[in-house]
């Protein structure tokens, strides 16, 4: 980056379970950090102004729009993105795969946001009713699947993740 | 018929990599040393430009390149956007620039393009650029545009009017003469934005060495692209690669080839830098192109049993500020208009009217909605003027199954005559009917109005043309390692086209999906292509690629046959290998593949070298598919506030090649669907001033106003204009929606004696209806 060095800072935090750090300019958001200076793509931006939560990934186990946070308040914390879902390289998580099953993604760009938002819902809620599930992705855009299949997969997901390993 | 992959619920072969941040969309491709791409754009929309100084801007640091059009000309070999469809209905050129060049139409239109470091400085420079604007007069609305001593939406046109046509047939004005019903009405369907969340992009990479230009670009139409790209930058076709990435949706406005695809690509040519842009959320609402602006003033005429006799009337079509595409989307909604009914007379006169507005190109639909939302305005008028149920005058007016092929006395836009050859429309009503309870409906109406709640119900069908021919390029060959390649200038945005690909070839080659990898929407595999738009990549790819495994199959088994010295009719291609039957001997394809590949000196297996072949299936006629809808909805008096209660559609799209992905199409666009009925808003003020720029002010469905109960179901009518018997799906949802809740929400409205002429229907809207006749 050329911008003024006065301005940037070193930013270190833990992503998906490792220490990684870069620095940023003050005014580089957490979405930017992310994909650009540790190369993280799998959040994505939709809208950039906190609505259709696609770059939603979750900091400190809450989720946060990668959007509307800035690189440097993310500073100490754990993020976590749709990279470190997955159990590991060749699992899918109960959610990823119920989505495939049930047909919860077709393009697949909001999905990560969805993914992660859902993650944070069932940490709170793990047996959740429809209409709140319905409710839980009510800040999340998808313009191709109609969502019903979605709550569909995260209702068998949740069931699968509550039964003793 | 027993199959192993087609016409199955096979797992997606691109979930894995979209679920777990492994795809690559175009903003996720970063080459070492990109450099960063931000537009300047119109804060008017209508103005001269008198002076642009780009020196501040030029000076910053970071700041690589600042381009003008007058800066950009000497690159060019042209400076305008050649891309509109050819039609004798035209009556004027409006061919864009790639930047503003005198006068600026439209808020948004692009001025300058500033090349940083990153996005956050050439962004920061845009507010150093100075231009001096002189505003001009503006056309804000398509009606007026035509009325006589309008201002000119360009400076120096004669007048606003683009496009004309006439599409009839039948002698409406008799029709009319003798009818014993007549209704009319005056009919809008409003402006929208696609939306798709990925919003446009691209990443032009020159290549120094063999001085070529890579582009990935998230496009619908990669060959087009590349073809404008060599005809604006002067180049030949060999030295531009146009490449698609995954795509985050499409819908529409990704086919249009846009100015800032040149501007990228010549800046990259001219720094020698990849360079990048990516479309944010507020360009998207003034940049890419949207659709649906259009007023209709149509009438009907039936006999006294609600039989058709004629349809007439004028429809004026928002085209905005350029010709970005065609009057395609004004002769789609014409042509959807009557299609579904047995109609003897029909004339539709038909202008296209320019306006300081995004320009206008098709979004999923694609003028069909339109089209069907006045056809089912005017029966449910019609319906109320006989005082006959509304599903009964559809009843008696749906081409009947006993009809097909029904040839229509229609002709599509490149002139070959509309023939309807599969299809039972009546039955497709009658199980959406039945599937939405409509005969028990006025109970549940009475019962609610006993309670003070207000329930409506509403239905509409529709006739949709799939599958734009002529053709799609599909090729297939087997590789030595014995994975089986497939190349194909369909381009996916998201709907699982490789999947669908890999599924007709597996079927005949093998079963295993996992052994064919699918390289589509790149010029560098396809030499030709035409891309997705128009429902039409399972019809016109997959025949294509049907037919490609059909003659690989073929070779497969003759080279085997000749390897394991047994009969071709023996063999059967299990996973990677070719087997005898009842026999344990077998060759794998990798086997197979090296031996047709040949040796110095030795004869080749079947006198032929390799296992490959490339098919352009032509099919020029379109293959249409239909549907019903039934909406049931619920409003709130106070409020003002619309519930979907239950949505009933059934469709039929022929044979379904994977029923999930099918259902899955026809509930996106049900949800797109609801949008136009109650939620999309593209506003402008008098000014042509967009007032609705974010997700916040402009709202799309979410999960929350999904319908309470969605009910889909699939009538298969195979067509006979294709091998596997399939019609396009991507479109089908969005057709009949509007209009089914438009005729919902004015059957609930009843009582008030309201009338529902224009979508979206807003709770503002929905509370004037009832206070017009109850307040004082």
């Amino acid at each position: 980056m050329s911008e003024d060095r006065s301005l940037a800072r070193r930013v270190a935090c833990m992503v998906n379970g490792a220490p990684r750090a870069a620095d940023v300019s003050v005014r580089r958001t957490l979405a930017d950090y992310l994909r650009h200076d540790l190369g993280l793509t799998g959040t994505h931006l939709g809208c950039e102004h906190g609505v259709c939560g696609a770059c939603t990934v979750l900091v400190d186990g809450l989720a946060v729009r990668a959007c509307l946070m800035l690189a440097v308040q993310a500073e100490g914390c754990a993020v976590t993105t749709v990279e470190g879902i997955a159990l590991d390289a060749t699992t899918l998580h109960p959610l990823q795969a119920a989505f495939a099953r049930h047909h919860a993604l077709q393009c697949g760009f909001c999905t990560p946001g969805i993914l992660t938002t859902l993650l944070a819902f069932l940490a709170e809620v793990p047996d959740p009713s429809s209409a709140a599930v319905r409710q839980a992705i009510s800040g999340n855009l998808c313009r191709c699947t109609g969502y019903e299949p979605i709550i569909a997969a995260t209702l068998e997901a949740a069931a699968q993740m509550r039964r003793p390993a | 018929m027993s199959t192993r992959t087609a016409f199955r619920d096979v797992p997606r072969l691109e979930d894995p990599a979209l679920l777990t941040g492994r795809a690559r969309f175009v903003d996720d491709i970063r080459p070492p040393g990109t450099l960063h791409a931000a537009f300047l754009r119109s804060p008017f929309a209508h103005a001269a430009i008198r002076a642009i100084d780009a020196s501040a801007a030029r000076a910053m640091p970071g700041v690589h390149l600042v381009l003008t059009a007058a800066d950009l000309a000497p690159h060019l070999a042209q400076t305008r956007l050649r891309v509109a469809l050819p039609s004798p209905a035209f009556r004027q050129t409006l061919d864009r620039p790639v930047l503003a060049e005198a006068e600026v139409v439209h808020v948004g239109e692009a001025v300058a393009i500033i090349v940083a470091d990153d996005r956050y400085l050439a962004e920061d420079a845009l507010a150093l650029v100075e231009v001096e604007y002189d505003p001009l007069p503006v056309v804000a609305d398509c009606v007026a545009a035509l009325e006589d001593g309008a201002p000119t939406a360009h400076q120096g046109a004669p007048h606003n009017l683009v496009g004309e046509f006439t599409l009839g047939f039948g002698d409406p004005d008799a029709a009319f003469a003798g009818a014993a019903v007549t209704v009319r009405a005056v009919l809008a369907q409003h402006r929208g934005v696609a939306h798709s969340m990925e919003c446009r992009g691209l990443i032009a990479i020159p290549d120094l060495v063999e001085d070529r230009l890579t582009v990935w670009s998230s496009t619908q139409t990669p060959h087009v692209a590349r073809r404008m790209l060599c005809d604006i930058l002067g180049l030949a076709e060999d030295r531009i690669r146009v490449a698609t990435p995954d795509v985050g949706g499409g819908f529409g406005p990704k086919l249009v080839f846009y100015p800032e695809e040149v501007a990228v690509a010549a800046a990259a040519r001219l720094l020698h830098r990849p360079v990048k842009w990516i479309e944010d959320r507020r360009e998207h609402f003034i940049a890419s192109t949207q659709e649906r602006d259009q007023v209709w003033d149509v009438e009907l005429a039936t006999d006294a049993e609600g039989r058709i006799l004629g349809l007439r009337g004028a429809m004026i079509h928002d085209h905005g500020a350029w010709t970005a595409r065609g009057l395609n989307v004004a002769y789609g909604a014409v042509s959807a208009m009557p299609l579904a009914y047995i109609v003897p007379a029909y004339r539709i006169h038909s202008r296209s009217a320019v306006t300081n507005k995004v320009p206008v190109t098709p979004i999923r639909g694609a003028g069909q909605p339109q089209g069907v939302f006045a056809m089912e305005r005017l029966l449910d008028r019609a319906a109320q003027a006989l005082g006959m149920d509304r599903a009964e005058i559809r009843r008696r007016n749906l081409v009947p199954a006993a009809a097909m092929p029904y040839a229509t006395p229609l002709r599509t836009r490149g002139g070959m005559q509309v023939v309807l050859y599969s299809g039972d429309y009546p039955r497709c009503m009658a199980e959406a009917l039945a599937r939405a309870e409509w005969d028990g409906f006025a109970q549940r109406q009475a019962a609610a109005r006993a309670e003070g709640r207000s329930l409506g119900i509403g239905l509409a069908n529709y006739v949709e043309g799939t599958g734009r021919g002529p053709f799609e390029h599909v090729s297939l060959r087997l590789e030595p390692s014995g994975r089986i390649f497939v190349a194909t200038g369909a381009a996916p945005m998201g709907q699982g086209t490789r999947t669908m690909l890999a599924q007709l070839v597996a079927e005949q080659l093998g079963g295993d999906m996992a052994n064919v990898e699918v390289s589509a929407g790149d010029t560098a595999t396809s030499p030709l292509g035409l891309g997705g738009f128009n429902s039409r990549q399972a019809v016109m790819a997959g025949t294509s690629a049907h037919v490609a495994a059909l003659r690989v199959r073929q070779r497969v088994l003759e080279v085997a046959a000749s390897l394991l010295e047994t009969a071709e009719a023996d063999l059967e291609i299990e996973g990677r290998a070719v087997r005898v039957a009842g026999t344990g001997l077998s060759v794998t394809l990798a086997e197979v593949a090296r031996a047709a590949a040949g040796l110095p000196g030795f004869a080749l297996p079947g006198g032929k070298a390799g296992i490959a072949a490339a098919e352009e299936v032509v099919i020029d006629p379109m293959t249409y598919a239909n549907g019903s809808c039934v909406a049931e909805v619920e409003l709130d008096a106070g409020t003002g506030n619309v519930t979907i209660r239950r949505l009933s559609f059934v469709h039929d799209c022929g044979r379904a090649l994977h029923p999930r992905i099918v259902d899955g199409q026809v509930l996106g666009g049900i949800t797109h669907g609801i949008g136009n009925a109650l939620f999309e808003w593209m506003g402008f003020d008098a000014e042509a001033q967009p007032v609705t720029t974010n997700l916040a002010e402009y709202l799309l469905v979410s999960a929350t106003e999904m319908p309470m109960e969605i009910s889909i179901g699939h009538v298969e009518s195979p067509t006979p204009l294709n091998p596997l018997g399939i019609k396009g799906v991507g479109e089908s949802g969005v057709i009949p929606v509007a209009a089914a809740i438009a005729s919902a929400v004015e059957d609930a409205l009843s009582p008030f004696g309201a009338r529902i002429d224009r979508v979206p229907i807003t709770p503002q809207d929905v509370v004037a209806a009832i206070l017009g006749r109850s307040a004082p």
